[in-house]
């Protein structure tokens, strides 16, 4: 059986939708005829012209501006920002014309836009190509955010996102790019934005993450597991808005909750997430924490990045002071 | 201000006299003093409470939006800024609604959701209003993409000031690369909020859209005409082709930036001087010279705006704000999407 690869999963998704539906355009910084610098995006430029699929200047403003103008007059258009990193140059795009514009506009028109952007560390890229800029966005209503953790996933979630009528930001950690997994007998279908997904059960400790984190936690959970603690893992797969009941129901069962996101402790989606189950379900929590990187910038030197990551090793041995200690 | 009477109403110009020109030149004449009456119950009503936050008034540069709408056809669009009142009427949207608006009422263009700067109208093909300088301009690039399938043009309304921001710079080259069906309308009014516009900009703004290869103008912009022909040739160079467009409309404004100037940076003699070039009174002397309107013509418009502008403030007092109790939806619901 052939193998997905995260990379391939993201092109195929483009190419199909692109071949579905012609108000779908393409464009960013060199995803066209070099196909992409992460290489996610060779051939559509080939496979469907330069009037739907094209290298755009450097510039985000441009880029981003132009989407949401094409996005309420008739197209729906998916952008390219590289690196997560860039986003602060495409703000006012985003957040203030896109997000805004079907309240503002009383329903007259949505925004079906969608923009997808490598986002994460690990890769020794350094402070300012490293980050995951969930924060910025999860206080601006009118956004989604989708994040996917496996290549099924990341073509079902893209499929999903390009048919969606909002603005979407669809961010690909840069360490999932090179993953696979079997290729499924049937198509791949568009999944429904919002719904996040048990990945393994447990009944000790709900691990609720996304991106890497889910292959982390998922490693974790097995070395956890030769001690007799059992994690269920919840990959959340959409960031905003966040999928409450599914978390809920997790943490009915296990009565403890650990957030695990790669980013600041400080405005994060985890800190959302722990303050939302608490207000709903305070009584059934025993415990309840997060597990993020400190509030800095991230380290480019290997071992000082390795350190400040929460991956596998981390969460173990959080999870393992947490609950022995408790 | 003189109120119309039924009299000035009741003694109509015999319109079947007029030449096609002159009727067409009455009916731009009626757009530019609508805007004109509208700016001015918008600032009265601001001070009288009705209306909110802070206004940016198009008083003495209606001939800008005016001109620029005459020449749109059913598949162009335009973008505005946050002195956008002036071009959305140019655009068609109904005066009242816009009014309601204003007044944050239920009735409003956009149901009082928006505001001053802010206007959304699609069906009177207003991409929207942003309040952010430089937003006009990408969202008219954007739509360019998608209305040259249609063999649309459309048009991004900005002031001079904006020129130097990275909106301006990076649109236009984009859309040059792309030869985009879109015209840059710079309303150069010559303040950038307080600030003259040569104090802060290096250069001759036209000389950076034409080192982009960008075919550029510079016009009169207080003559509703010399709007009309440049805007309109400028418009069918797009829609030919021939890529983005960019004309320099100069223009002045007779009031502060907002409503809270009272435009003390002004150089002595400067606004009086403007005041001759009165977009209204440009085309009134037109009007009544070559084109051969007898006065009386003209001041029945003067006349009939000025009971419409009477009836729209009555009907905005009186009409309802929106319910806070009602549900409001964060997201687009999904629509099928199979083509």
């Amino acid at each position: 059986m052939a193998d997905l690869e995260f990379r391939r999963a993201i092109r195929d998704a483009l190419d199909e939708e692109l071949a579905r539906d012609e108000r779908v355009v393409f464009f960013g910084e060199d995803v066209a005829k070099p196909g992409g610098v992460f290489a996610v995006t060779p051939g559509l430029f080939d496979a469907h012209g330069e009037e739907r699929v094209f290298d755009t200047p450097i510039s985000e403003l441009a880029i981003t501006g132009a989407a949401f103008g094409a996005a309420v007059s008739g197209l729906r258009p998916v952008i390219e920002i590289m690196f997560g990193d860039f986003l602060p140059l495409a703000m006012d795009g985003l957040v203030n014309q896109a997000a805004k514009y079907w309240y503002l506009s009383n329903e007259q028109a949505s925004v079906p836009l969608v923009v997808r952007s490598a986002v994460g560390a690990g890769g020794r890229f350094g402070a300012i190509h490293s980050q995951s800029p969930v924060p910025w966005f999860q206080a601006v209503p009118g956004l989604r955010i989708v994040a996917p953790s496996t290549p099924v996933d990341a073509k079902a979630l893209l499929k999903g996102a390009i048919r969606d009528d909002n603005p979407v930001l669809f961010f690909e950690h840069k360490r999932l790019y090179s993953i696979k997994e079997p290729l499924p007998d049937d198509p791949i279908e568009a999944a429904t934005l919002g719904e996040a997904r048990v990945v393994r059960e447990g009944g000790d400790l709900t691990v609720v993450t996304a991106m890497r984190g889910v292959h982390d936690a998922l490693a974790a959970a097995e070395q956890l597991s030769a001690d007799g603690i059992e994690l269920e893992v919840i990959d959340l797969r959409t960031l905003r808005p966040l999928d409450l009941p599914t978390v809920l129901a997790s943490v009915r069962k296990t009565n403890r909750l650990l957030a695990l996101e790669e980013g600041p402790l400080t405005g994060g989606w985890a800190g959302e997430l722990v303050a939302r189950v608490s207000e709903e379900a305070l009584g059934e929590l025993d415990d309840v924490w997060r597990l993020t990187t400190k509030d800095l910038p991230i380290p480019y030197s290997p071992p000082l990045e390795d350190a400040f990551l929460p991956g596998t090793d981390a969460i173990v041995a959080n999870v393992r002071g947490r609950l022995v200690a408790a | 201000m003189a109120r119309a009477t039924t009299n000035a109403a009741a003694a109509p110009a015999p319109a079947q006299e007029l030449s096609g020109p002159a009727q067409h030149g009455l009916e731009l004449y009626r757009r530019m003093l609508v805007i004109r009456r509208f700016e001015e119950t918008v600032q009265s009503l601001f001070q009288k409470g009705e209306v909110h936050g802070t206004t940016h008034l198009y008083i003495g540069e209606e001939a800008g939006a005016v001109g620029v709408g005459d020449v749109l056809k059913a598949q162009d669009r335009a973008a505005g800024t946050y002195r956008g009142h002036g071009h959305a009427l140019g655009l068609g949207v109904d005066p009242q609604a816009l009014l309601d608006e204003m007044l944050g009422r239920a009735s409003g263009v956009c149901g009082g959701r928006a505001g001053s700067m802010n206007v959304i109208d699609l069906a009177h093909r207003l991409i929207g209003c942003f309040g952010i300088i430089g937003g006009s301009i990408s969202a008219a690039t954007g739509a360019a993409l998608a209305l040259r399938r249609e063999d649309g043009v459309a048009v991004a309304f900005f002031g001079e000031g904006t020129t130097n921001h990275g909106y301006f710079h990076e649109c236009l080259n984009f859309a040059a690369v792309r030869k985009l069906p879109v015209l840059y309308m710079c309303e150069n009014n010559l303040y950038g909020e307080f600030t003259p516009w040569e104090d802060v900009t290096a250069g001759e703004i036209e000389a950076r859209p034409r080192t982009l290869g960008i075919h550029t103008e510079t016009i009169d912009g207080n003559d509703v005409w010399a709007v009309r022909e440049a805007a309109g040739a400028a418009v069918e160079r797009a829609r030919a082709g021939e890529g983005p467009q960019f004309i320099q409309s100069m223009t002045y404004r007779f009031v502060g930036h907002s409503r809270s100037d009272p435009g003390a940076y002004r150089k002595p003699g400067e606004l009086d001087r403007w005041k001759q070039r009165d977009p209204l009174l440009v085309a009134r002397t037109k009007l009544t010279g070559e084109l051969g309107v007898p006065p009386s013509g003209v001041d029945e418009v003067d006349a009939a705006v000025e009971a419409q502008i009477d009836a729209m403030i009555e009907a905005a007092l009186a009409a309802p704000y929106p319910d806070p109790s009602l549900p409001v939806r964060e997201f687009a619901p999904q629509a099928e999407h199979a083509p």
